[in-house]
């Protein structure tokens, strides 16, 4: 699942849980649900900062990545 | 001075005033070099000569004059190859002066052969119109970008800001997207080839997006961006495409066919990478709204408990109420067959003293004590002596 993923669902929990007139049991399973892609977005956000490499081409069709500097 | 024998008739002694040649040369260079800047210039170019350091050297003229002219290696590269002998040419060039020689000439930055030049017009929209007829200019084939990319695939130059900027705005942004550099030659000689070779290379990377950037080039160099090669392998490109390559005013095929264009190598970074700041704000606001949105629930559920709390006890003061008519019937009945009622009407009880209701004469004997009920109250009554029953 991906972050676009997590918070689109997110957000349709919340409107649910705002705009529907849902039984206590069923808001309670929405509400863990929406706490779930919380933690997964926020996980997603606080990742380490990724990498810029260079794409190095190579006989035989292969290609190589090299790490690079900013 | 006056009175000297050898003295110029014309002027002063040309011992006081004479020039050296380099002084006289230099003054007349900047003279030259300060009279029209660079222009652009039509003749047809003769004795070309090419040299291994890459500079080329040659004659421009006309039916009436002709000029020297230089070009130096580094637009020479950009120039392609050299143009024949009598061919027409415009270049874009400073007068100048060659102090060493004493010459006047040209340096040429930009050469086009005339017929080229419109030429390269007639081929621009003889591109734009395959383009077009091939629907890669129609906008509903323009592609959104993901709004979160986790990998970007970069081509440009690597000599130059462009990647440094990118890299800049990406580190502020969103530094959680990694950056494939793929490095093309964006201009000059060997381009084409080059960018098209990159543009095929992204679909084997593991990336959601890629840009093409360029610096600010010369809009001469801009024609790489229309060239149909480049164009086609933009618009395979499998994964949305910003091309940063134009100017603000000039507007290449190649950004037609991208998904988005930008005015600059910032711009596209802008436009390719969220604000993680932006996106954590918008996460907290959706945390408090999902707790927000628990409460709701519970609060109402709360409220339907209360309020059935309230339809028990409705529940029972209604069962109470209708006990309480039922009492309330069963009382009037009661009274309705109280013997008292009886007693309103003008009858009486006669009750012995042990209280049983005396219903019959033999239940009486002469002098026996008795008690008469009536409505109001009772008396006590004796039968006579001397009656009996009867």
């Amino acid at each position: 699942m991906t972050l676009s993923d997590d918070l689109r669902r997110l957000e349709e929990i919340v409107r649910h849980l705002e705009e529907d007139d849902l039984d206590l049991d069923r808001s309670l399973a929405l509400f863990e649900e929406g706490i779930r892609h919380l933690r997964q977005a926020r996980e997603v956000l606080g990742a380490a900062d990724a990498r810029v490499q260079e794409v190095v081409a190579e006989a035989g069709d292969t290609i190589r990545m090299v790490d690079r500097d900013e | 001075m006056g009175g000297d024998l050898f003295s110029h008739p014309e002027g002063a002694a040309p011992r006081d005033r004479a020039f050296g040649v380099a002084e006289i040369t230099a003054l007349l260079r900047s003279a030259v070099e300060g009279a029209v800047g660079q222009v652009w210039i039509r003749g047809e170019v003769t004795g070309l000569k090419r040299y291994q350091s890459g500079h080329w050297y040659f004659t421009l003229r006309d039916s009436d004059a002709q000029v020297r002219c230089v070009m130096w290696r580094t637009y020479t590269q950009r120039a392609g190859s050299p143009p024949a002998d009598g061919t027409e040419v415009y270049i874009l060039a400073r007068p100048s002066l060659w102090e060493e020689r004493g010459e006047l000439r040209l340096s040429a930055v930009v050469l086009l052969p005339t017929a080229a030049v419109g030429t390269a017009e007639k081929e621009r929209e003889r591109t734009r119109l395959a383009l077009e007829q091939d629907g890669l200019l129609a906008l509903d084939r323009k592609r959104p970008l993901p709004a979160f990319p986790r990998a970007v695939a970069v081509i440009t130059s690597t000599d130059g800001a462009v990647l440094h900027d990118i890299l800049t705005v990406r580190r502020r942004r969103w530094p959680l997207a990694s950056v494939l550099l793929i490095a093309a030659r964006v201009q000059g000689n060997g381009a084409v080839e080059d960018i098209v070779r990159a543009l095929q290379m992204v679909d084997r990377l593991p990336v959601d997006l890629c840009i093409v950037a360029r610096g600010g080039g010369s809009r001469e160099d801009l024609v790489v961006f229309d060239h149909e090669r480049v164009c086609r392998a933009v618009a395979g490109v499998g994964v949305p495409v910003i091309s940063a390559v134009g100017h603000e005013t000039d507007v290449s095929l190649a950004d037609l066919v991208a998904d988005r264009r930008a005015p600059t190598p910032s711009a596209a970074a802008e436009m390719a990478f969220p604000d993680r700041d932006h996106v954590a704000s918008g996460l907290d606001h959706l945390a408090d709204r999902l707790a927000q949105g628990l409460r709701r629930p519970t609060r109402l559920a709360q409220e339907r408990l209360l309020r059935s709390g309230d339809r028990l006890a409705a529940a029972w003061s209604r069962r109470i109420e209708r006990w309480q008519r039922a009492v309330e019937r069963h009382a009037a009945q009661l009274e309705a067959l109280s013997p008292l009622r009886v007693l309103e009407r003008g009858y009486t009880v006669a009750q012995g003293t042990d209280g049983r209701v005396l219903r019959r004469v033999a239940d009486l004997a002469p002098a026996m004590p008795f008690t008469l009920r009536l409505a109001d109250g009772a008396v006590a009554a004796r039968v006579d002596e001397g009656r009996g029953a009867r």
